[in-house]
This record gives structure tokens, C-alpha cells and sequence, in this order.
């Protein structure tokens, strides 16, 4: 009965029952989100106010330091 | 923001450097810092608010919503290595807490200066106990920890 095991189909258990476009979807949105703990943070230099003046900022400039970045919607949004 | 600016020199204290982030432009930050924030913190904001216009960086960190465009509230904890230690995300009408972002910076950081021999269990703070991974750990937990010890201290 060896050989009947040959003929057996591959189970497909990523994505399994779903249509092509829906696993397409899905990729798409894995690629969005981007980010992930235990990975390197995205680098970027964006315009910034600081302390009076504007500037630009760097986030591999603070390499050898710890840093949080925080987004938020909006200035002047109440929360 | 203005929570994070007005316990600045707490993140300081951990050595740890603030960047905001939105889509307003640095000018709006600007107005906004002056005639607002500078009201809620001695001296104005204390660390970069930089402007993220279009969302092109909140796009590269998952947080950028494009039906409204704006940058969600997503907080990244950064180490000294550049990698993402931690995450959190928001939708916009609750606010984070500060004091648990502090935590996580002093949980992080015990566990680098220890090369990771010592971990942090749940609600860990300054202090408290640590554990050491390793096979005398394995289905001993409960011998070391309580989550009461963390949970139910009055």
C-alpha cells in the first residue's frame, strides 16, 4: 500500500479553502502592515519642530539609544 | 502627546529618546505647541514632532489609515539596535498610558543589560522578580511566580 501514498494530493494547508483573490488579499495586507517586533524598525528622516526651530529628524541617528515613536491622528485633536 | 512631553524627563532618566509623529506639517506643530501644548507643559514639547505628510512613514510602520488619513496612534518601543521591540496600536479615542510605555522600557532594558538570562514575567516592575530561563524553570514556574505576587499587592 506504499505506493497509494504516492498518489495522494499535497494538502494545501496555506490558504486552504479560499479563492485566489482572497489569498491575494491577504498578501497584500501582510505587505501592508509592514512592521514587526524583533525586526528592524523602518528608517526614515521626516521635517520636524524642535524646541523653537524646524529641523529634520533621522531615526538611525539615535542608533545606540533607546527611542519610542509614536504616531497620533492629529494636532489639536482632544484625546 | 502632551502626557509623554510632561513625563519627559522620565524617558530621560531611561536614556530614551521621544519622536512624534503625524501628518500635520512641522508648521502646525509649531502653532499647535505654542498655543496649546505650552499651556499643559512647562517650556513647550521637549522632543522632535515630526511631520509625516501623506502618511508615507505611517505606511511603512501599518499604521497610516488611508479612508481617513491620518496616522493611528501606534507606539513603537525602538532599542539601541534600531529593532522593534514592542508595539502598540490605538484607534483614536482612547489615549495610551504613559506609566505602562515606561514599564516596558525598564522590562526591556533589564533583559539587555542581562544578555536575556533574566526575563520579566506579566506586570513586572523595577524590583520586582525576575526569571531565569532554563531546564529548572521548565513546568516550575509556579515554584518562583504568583501572578498574585504582582496583581493583588495592595
Amino acid at each position: 500500500m506504499a505506493g497509494a501514498s504516492c498518489n495522494r494530493e499535497v494538502p494545501q494547508v496555506e490558504g486552504a479553502g479560499t479563492k485566489p483573490s482572497e489569498r491575494q488579499e491577504e498578501k497584500k495586507e501582510a505587505v501592508r502592515m509592514g512592521v514587526m517586533v524583533g525586526e528592524k524598525a523602518p528608517d526614515f528622516t521626516a521635517p520636524a519642530y524642535y524646541k523653537g526651530k524646524f529641523t529634520t529628524v533621522k531615526l538611525s541617528d539615535y542608533l545606540g539609544k533607546w527611542v519610542v515613536l509614536c504616531f497620533y491622528p492629529g494636532d489639536f485633536t482632544f484625546v | 502627546m502632551s502626557a509623554v512631553a510632561d513625563n519627559y524627563d522620565k524617558f530621560q532618566k531611561l536614556g530614551t529618546e521621544v519622536i512624534s509623529m503625524s501628518v500635520d506639517s512641522q508648521f502646525v506643530h509649531k502653532v499647535w505647541n505654542d498655543t496649546e501644548l505650552s499651556k499643559m507643559v512647562d517650556g513647550g514639547v521637549p522632543f522632535h514632532m515630526a511631520s509625516d505628510g501623506g502618511g508615507v512613514i505611517g505606511t511603512m510602520y501599518g499604521v497610516y489609515n488611508a479612508k481617513s488619513g491620518v496616522d493611528v496612534r501606534g507606539r513603537f518601543l525602538i532599542d539601541p539596535d534600531g529593532v522593534i521591540q514592542a508595539m502598540e496600536v490605538l484607534t483614536p479615542p482612547v489615549g495610551r498610558n504613559v506609566a505602562e510605555t515606561l514599564r516596558q522600557i525598564a522590562a526591556f532594558q533589564h533583559v539587555r543589560e542581562t544578555g536575556g538570562k533574566e526575563v520579566t514575567p506579566s506586570g513586572w516592575t523595577p524590583g520586582g522578580k525576575v526569571l531565569k530561563p532554563g531546564e529548572d524553570l521548565v513546568a516550575n514556574v509556579w515554584k518562583f511566580w504568583n501572578p498574585k505576587d504582582v496583581y493583588d499587592k495592595k
